[in-house]
């Protein structure tokens, strides 16, 4: 007599699908935390909280960097020149078009993280090295950035990212 | 071609053991009287070089773990500490240094060797395999080690690499965040990268083991490419010939090796690199460890991030199907006189890249790797494939005792 022809299931069917899904259910749960615990913990994700920049301090042509979750973050208080350069370039043609005005809460004051959106460098953007539209450079693989922070040349894929932000006084700016 | 071990120990304790645990029957087996074959050039020594320098990175790697703090605050101070304060820490430090740069130097000739005697061909393609998983989990120690020390290159470099995973379409960021712990590479990632660098050396250890084991099932290939057809006449017993000839060509590794721990211990390395890493000024250009130059160049070649990344790995992922490939019923380029043409070519190829990979990402460096890069994956998709139809290969000796001995020397062989 074969066993295994038979159209009944068997007590030891049974033992074996009640297994395997046992195994299935233990191995899934003792995954997750071991994968999970690599992601940001508690204290990371506190030291990640909100910052106050004082935009007294920073002149008209003035970049400040301040550090913000392990980045600089650019607070650049943009000149009627710079601001008139952002909004009227042509958006055909950039790789990640976008409008100055929905990059910028008041049109002196661009904020923007200052990571190459290519693989992580910081842009350079003291006068001199700020590439030919005037933004920021980038000098590990040569992307090039304007006044708005937008990509204009080189191989990053995107705009500067603009972090979120809110104007608590008028000299008072508040990262996160 | 290792049968059953006739081994029998001498003494009544070593038979005593070997019936219960045949470890002496393992090693006589496969180190004592496994056959090799007789024509084999000193281009077969890099394998126990590669052992060597193995054993060389765990031991010194040991050592400096003992001192060594993965902290942001401390790491840069404490490799300091170990060069100026630990005993005899220079030249632990400096050969474990230096110790990844001559793992890969032989890495590298070895991978080579391969490539040019067509040892990837069946049967020993899960051979190859292992070999090419060995090379990523190196690739990826190095990487990792390179971070510990949290100069500006370690910081930068692991920023830029990292990195590359955002490139992945939708899952890009959540992935490099899981990777880095943070929203940026800070404590989280130097303490795990420290955990891994520590683990994957044994792992490595671990797949060389199935390495050789896949070695010893299938023999080893040799200069003439040919089949082992009589072992009494086309082989040689592993010690002492082997033994002797692997020996004496890692003295002469070692004296290489020591020559850049002992006189120009800082040439491979970075002058940045002994600047603590600061997270926010990059350094006017970013280099990685020369042994990753190459898919540097590969990287950078290419206008777009995600292509730029996609082909960067698959520079190394088509090694795995080189088998496949190369359609050529002929392994040795001795054979094969179209096929050394383009090999060499090769070489020069990816050297050529390793140089692009260090200049500055402008102008003709750029179109230059352009080039190269067309070529390296040329190589492998269209003329490896296509050589094989076209080639006419060089008849092959009948057997190996008649391609070192001659027909007149056959009988010198035979013993
Ligand atoms: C596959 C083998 C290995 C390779 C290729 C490798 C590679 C490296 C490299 C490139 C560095 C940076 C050296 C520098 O510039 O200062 C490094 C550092 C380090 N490695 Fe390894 N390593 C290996 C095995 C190990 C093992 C097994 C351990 C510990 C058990 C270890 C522990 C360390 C430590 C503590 C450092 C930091 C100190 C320093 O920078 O000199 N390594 N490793
Ligand atoms: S990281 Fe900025 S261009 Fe590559």
């Amino acid at each position: 007599m074969a066993i295994a022809t038979t159209a009944e299931p068997t007590r030891r069917d049974m033992l074996f699908i009640a297994t395997g899904a046992a195994a299935a259910v233990a191995v899934s749960s003792v995954a997750w935390p071991l994968i999970s615990q690599m992601n940001p913990d508690a204290s990371t994700i506190a030291a990640g909280a909100p910052i106050d920049v004082d935009l007294k301090a920073i002149p008209e042509g003035g970049i400040v960097t301040v550090k913000w979750r392990g980045k600089p973050i650019f607070v650049r208080h943009r000149t009627k020149k710079e601001i008139d350069e952002a909004a009227k370039a042509p958006l055909a043609g950039m790789p990640d078009p976008q409008a100055d005005s929905a990059r910028v809460q008041k049109p002196e004051w661009l904020v923007v993280i200052g990571v190459c959106t290519h693989l992580g460098c910081i842009p350079l953007g003291t006068a001199g090295s700020r590439g030919e539209y005037d933004g920021w450079f980038c000098p590990c693989h040569g992307s090039v950035y304007d006044t708005s922070g937008r990509i204009r040349k080189g191989p990053a894929p995107k705009n500067l990212e603009v972090p979120a932000y809110a104007f608590a006084t008028d000299t008072k700016l508040t990262i996160g | 071609m290792s049968g059953p071990s006739t081994f029998v120990p001498k003494s009544a304790l070593g038979r005593w053991f070997e019936s219960r645990l045949p470890l002496g029957g393992l090693i006589h087996s496969s180190f004592i009287v496994y056959p090799t074959p007789r024509n084999l050039n000193y281009w077969w020594t890099f394998g126990g070089i590669l052992s060597f320098m193995l054993v060389a990175q765990i031991v010194t790697g040991i050592v400096l773990a003992m001192h060594y703090t993965p902290h942001v605050d401390y790491a840069f101070l404490s490799v300091e500490h170990i060069m100026r304060d630990v005993n005899w820490g220079w030249l632990i430090r400096y050969a474990h240094a230096n110790g990844a740069s001559m793992f890969f130097v032989a890495v590298y000739i070895h991978m080579f060797r391969g490539l040019y005697y067509g040892s990837y061909k069946a049967p020993r393609e899960i051979l190859w395999i292992l070999g090419v998983i060995i090379y990523l989990l190196m690739m990826a120690t190095g990487f990792m080690g390179y971070v510990l020390p949290w100069g500006q290159m370690s910081f930068w470099g692991a920023t830029v690499i990292t990195n590359l995973f955002s490139a992945i379409p939708l899952v890009g960021d959540a992935i490099t965040t899981w990777l880095w712990g943070g929203y940026s590479v800070d404590n989280p990632t130097l303490n795990r990268f420290f955990s891994l660098h520590f683990l994957l050396p044994f792992m490595i250890a671990g797949v060389v083991v199935l390495h050789v084991w896949a070695l010893h099932v299938v023999g080893q290939n040799n200069p003439d490419g040919i089949e082992v057809k009589n072992t009494e006449r086309d082989t040689l017993s592993f010690t002492p010939y082997a033994t002797g000839k692997d020996s004496f060509a890692l003295v002469c590794f070692m004296i290489f090796y020591a020559w850049f721990v002992f006189y120009t211990p800082n040439f491979l390395g970075h002058a940045d690199n002994y600047i603590e890493a600061n997270p926010l000024s990059t350094p006017a250009h970013i280099v990685p460890e020369w042994y990753y130059l190459p898919f540097y160049a590969i990287l950078r070649a290419v206008p777009s991030k995600l292509g730029g990344v996609t082909l960067m790995f698959s520079a190394i992922v088509v090694l795995a199907f080189l088998p496949w490939l190369d359609t050529s019923r002929v392994r040795s380029a001795k054979y094969r006189p179209m096929y050394k043409v383009f090999f060499w070519a090769f070489v020069a190829a990816c050297i050529g890249l390793g140089y692009l990979g260090a200049q500055p990402p402008e102008g003709g460096y750029v179109i230059a790797a352009r080039l190269l890069t067309v070529y390296y994956f040329g190589f492998f998709i269209i003329i490896m494939p296509l050589l094989g139809l076209f080639e006419t290969p060089k008849p092959l000796p009948a057997s190996i005792a008649d391609a070192v001995l001659g027909k007149g020397g056959l009988a010198a062989a035979q013993h």
